[in-house]
């Protein structure tokens, strides 16, 4: 390994110099390499995000006062629609994954690429053609989608707005996805370098592992799912019509079949970056190796089991509310044996509370938030209180945002110079990262607050009642938008004048730090021969 | 790696396969016309397993291959299974 | 696992095909979801629904595709061999039956719409409960499933150009094992749309 690093002058842009036969785009769009195909997808995800983000502010100003403040009910209806169908589609699924894990998982295996590199490719083509038409719904005929972005029938089939465009979209997307899942499969399987055992893989591949096993056989459901919906829309099959002898709810069984094991999509790979990060900056062994790696898929398996308590109150049967609460008990224990084993691993390590790590521990914390409050909405007797409020809102923010979105700021600060080859302003990304978490609370716990108090979702009006705590969680949003720009500033000011760093400026353990930063178009001179684990700090150091 | 012969043999015992194929598709028509209350559809569904598992055996070589594609497809298998199943739970006892 | 290997891994390249058959089965699955419940709640609608679709074409178009499994399988076998024409021959036949199917099917289907046996037709508005949503389901089932058979054709075309032109040979026969297993997954799923929507008594 050593030699690559000493050939860190010739490789100083590594896989980002250009070829310099076709034009610079060109040299992106069609590329196969997966650390291109990674920055294409965290390019277009940011992108996305900068978009969810502004319609979420939108909302949020909608709600600063009763009544109408900036749009009508209409609109309204439109933006939190399209502000759920681009946070989850475009942003949180594909966001750790698809962006970091790409870039990654060959890295941090040994191999030179992913399994199927040119389907690789296609999966990110698909991701931006389903974005492009998701988006275009926005635009065309109708009008924006008004049905939230759970599409719920028979209102779904129904509406006049363009939901079979978006429908498609979201069909494109799942596509894509699912390309992505099985491609990660199989390159875990079969292209780890030799010593690369399975006790040797660093707990973000695990979570990569899991994930992609509930990308690959829960996603097709959601197709399923859509195709359901546009054949209700434009052959009219009534499936789900009451009149005609259906069951609408099985529209909603079949829909969070999928859209539960899917936050456990937008939440594994984010855990898994931060199981990366701890022991780095804590200078400390992950605690229990195997149980974070085993509670990864046991997240994975017991998350399939639990939609159920979406639908407390759907007027589902009551004895389903009784397993589906039960089994949504059990689905806390791996998620808390996680906690556990972070908290572990600190205790009596020598912290560096570097940017990553802030927002590694940041995610520590308002994810066992958003969990402990998820039970209060999975034991079934105070979910008929807080159903559809603010609560759910709230809960559903902290653990996607303050746990997935906080996660994936951690990872672009951890793996920022690996990427790039320079290092951000530490004291500006800390700025931003305290103004963060400070809007963050103020936004979503008021908004905990107000649905506990009994304010509705999806009301683009409140009584006045409610109107304190939600001006409170709209200055929030202010303050939250206001340390996203920061951080957004400084590290695009550290992708042109950042400081040059070396292959490994965290003095990490796993493989991607034994290259050059950014890392050779082929990654490895040679394939690695592993003979530590991926936390043994001692040894990596020596080496 | 193989000889003639295991070749011949190989492509004897799709054939053989492709007949019992056969065989299980004129049984099933036969015990879907007789009344066997809830029975039939059981049986209907086991013979259509039975079927099933003969072509991703023999057809599909799952024979053949290693363990991971194997328990995967059991994975996948229970996995639906587990959508069907808890899915019963609201519809049985609404 | 030498580098060189890495790029042309042909157990990993069918891992994938796999994996993206369990994804189709999955699919395909959230149809039976909705099929079992709605059979367990009109079990007398759906058997009177499902004796009105026609056993001579259901049990046709089975044989029909469990023939062009074997044949498919075959062809792979044939080239593992290195006997080329009897490969082409076979795949020939496997496609030939793919057009078939659907030349059935869509005889099936139009013999429906002659019928009044459509979602929202005058005849199924007045029958029973139930027998919509069977009817509806069963174009759905069948309708996905034959694009399955269309796409399945188009692969295995181009795979025989492919081996016609010697780019699949038996030291690289990747591409046909994998289109070989997708024919086999529609004809698995075919096995239990048989039974389920032809034979209900």
């Amino acid at each position: 390994m050593g030699k690559v690093i000493q050939m860190g002058e010739y490789f100083r842009r590594g896989f980002l110099e250009p070829s310099g036969k076709q034009p610079a785009l060109f040299d992106w769009i069609f590329s196969t390499d997966h650390k291109r195909i990674g920055l294409l997808y965290l390019y277009s995800i940011c992108t996305f995000f900068a978009v969810g983000a502004t319609i979420g502010l939108l909302i949020r100003l909608e709600l600063i006062a009763p009544g109408r403040t900036i749009v009508g009910p209409q609109i309204y209806n439109a933006l939190f629609t399209l502000h759920g169908v681009i946070m989850i589609f475009l942003f949180i699924i594909p966001g750790v994954p698809a962006a970091f894990g790409n870039f990654l998982l060959p890295l941090q295996i040994g191999a030179r690429d992913v399994a199927f590199p040119r389907l690789n490719l296609l999966s990110w083509w698909l991701y931006i053609f389903g974005a492009i038409m998701a988006l275009s719904a926005l635009f065309g005929g109708g009008g924006a989608p008004d049905t939230g972005w759970t599409f719920y029938l028979p209102f779904a089939g129904e509406t006049t707005t363009n939901v079979s465009l978006a429908v498609f979209g979201v069909f494109v997307l799942g596509f894509s996805s699912i390309l992505t899942g099985l491609n990660f499969i199989t390159t875990i399987h079969r292209m780890r370098a030799p010593g690369m055992t399975w006790s040797r893989l660093p707990l973000f591949i695990w979570s990569l592992y899991a994930t992609a096993w509930v990308q690959v056989l829960a996603t097709p459901i959601l197709a399923i799912t859509l195709v359901l919906i546009l054949s209700e829309r434009v052959l009219g099959l009534g499936l789900f019509d009451a009149a005609r002898g259906g069951d609408p709810l099985m529209y909603q069984h079949l829909f969070w079949i999928y859209s539960h094991p899917a936050v456990y999509i937008m939440v594994l790979p984010p855990m898994g970056v931060v199981s990366e990060i701890i022991p780095v900056f804590a200078r400390r062994p992950i605690f229990g190796y195997w149980f974070v790696a085993a509670s990864s898929i046991a997240i994975a398996a017991a998350g399939s089991l639990v939609w159920g308590h979406h639908m407390f109150v759907s007027g589902m049967s009551d004895t389903a509310v009784l397993v589906f609460s039960l089994l949504t008990f059990i689905v806390a224990i791996p998620s808390a044996v996680k906690v556990f084993n972070w908290v572990a691993t600190l205790y009596g390590g020598s912290i560096r509370l570097d940017a990553p790590m802030l927002f590694a521990l940041t995610f520590v914390l308002l994810f066992s938030i958003g969990g402990l409050t998820g039970l209060i909405l999975g034991s079934a007797a105070t979910n008929v209180h807080v159903h559809d409020t603010h609560f759910v809102v709230g809960h559903f923010h902290y653990t996607m945002f303050g746990g997935g979105g906080f996660a994936f700021f951690a990872a672009l600060h951890y793996w920022f110079p690996k990427f790039f080859g320079r290092m951000y302003n530490n004291r500006r990304a800390t700025w931003a990262w305290g103004t963060m978490v400070i809007g963050f609370n103020l936004l979503y716990f008021s908004m905990m607050v107000v649905g506990m108090h009994g304010m509705p979702r999806r009301y683009y009006d409140y009584l006045p009642q409610f109107t304190h705590l939600n001006q409170i969680a709209t200055i929030g949003s202010w303050i939250l938008a206001l340390g996203m720009a920061l951080m957004a500033v400084n590290l695009l000011i550290a992708l042109r004048r950042g400081q040059h760093v070396g292959a490994n400026p965290w003095e990490a353990a796993t493989l991607e730090w034994t290259v050059a930063s950014p890392p050779p178009p082929e990654n490895f001179e040679e394939l690695p021969q592993v003979s530590h684990g991926p936390y043994d700090l001692k040894r990596a150091g020596e080496a | 790696m193989h000889n003639h012969s295991q070749h011949c043999g190989a492509m004897r015992q799709l054939i053989v396969i492709w007949g019992l194929l056969l065989v299980l598709t004129g049984v099933t028509v036969g015990i879907s016309r007789l009344d066997l209350g809830a029975l039939n559809i059981w049986a209907a569904l086991g013979i259509a397993t039975g079927k099933a598992s003969l072509v991703i055996l023999f057809f599909m070589h799952l024979k053949e291959e290693g363990r991971a594609i194997g328990i995967s497809l059991l994975v996948a298998l229970a996995t639906l299974a587990t959508f069907i199943g808890l899915t019963f739970f609201d519809v049985l006892y609404r | 696992m030498n580098p060189s290997a890495q790029h042309q891994d042909a157990e990993g390249a069918r891992l994938g095909m796999w994996l993206f058959l369990f994804s189709e089965l999955l699919m395909f699955g959230g149809l039976f979801v909705v099929f079992a419940v709605y059979l367990q709640r009109y079990p007398a609608q759906f058997a009177d629904a499902g004796r009105q679709l026609s056993l001579f074409f259901g049990t046709g178009n089975t044989v029909l595709l469990l023939t062009s499994s074997l044949t498919v399988a075959l062809a792979f076998e044939a080239l593992r061999q290195n006997r080329q024409r009897l490969c082409q021959g076979l795949l020939g036949f496997t496609i030939l039956a793919a057009g078939l199917f659907l030349v059935n099917k869509g005889l099936e289907w139009h013999a429906k719409f002659q019928h009044d046996l459509y979602p929202g037709s005058q005849t199924l508005r007045q029958a029973p409960a139930g027998q919509e949503l069977f009817f509806g389901l069963y174009y759905l089932t069948t309708g996905l499933h034959g694009l399955h058979v269309i796409f399945g054709g188009v692969i295995l075309s181009w795979v025989l150009v492919q081996v016609r032109q010697g780019r699949i040979i038996a030291t690289r026969p990747t591409m046909l094992e994998n289109g070989a297993l997708y024919w086999h997954l529609v004809d698995v799923i075919w096995i239990f749309i048989f039974p389920l929507y032809y034979l209900l008594l």
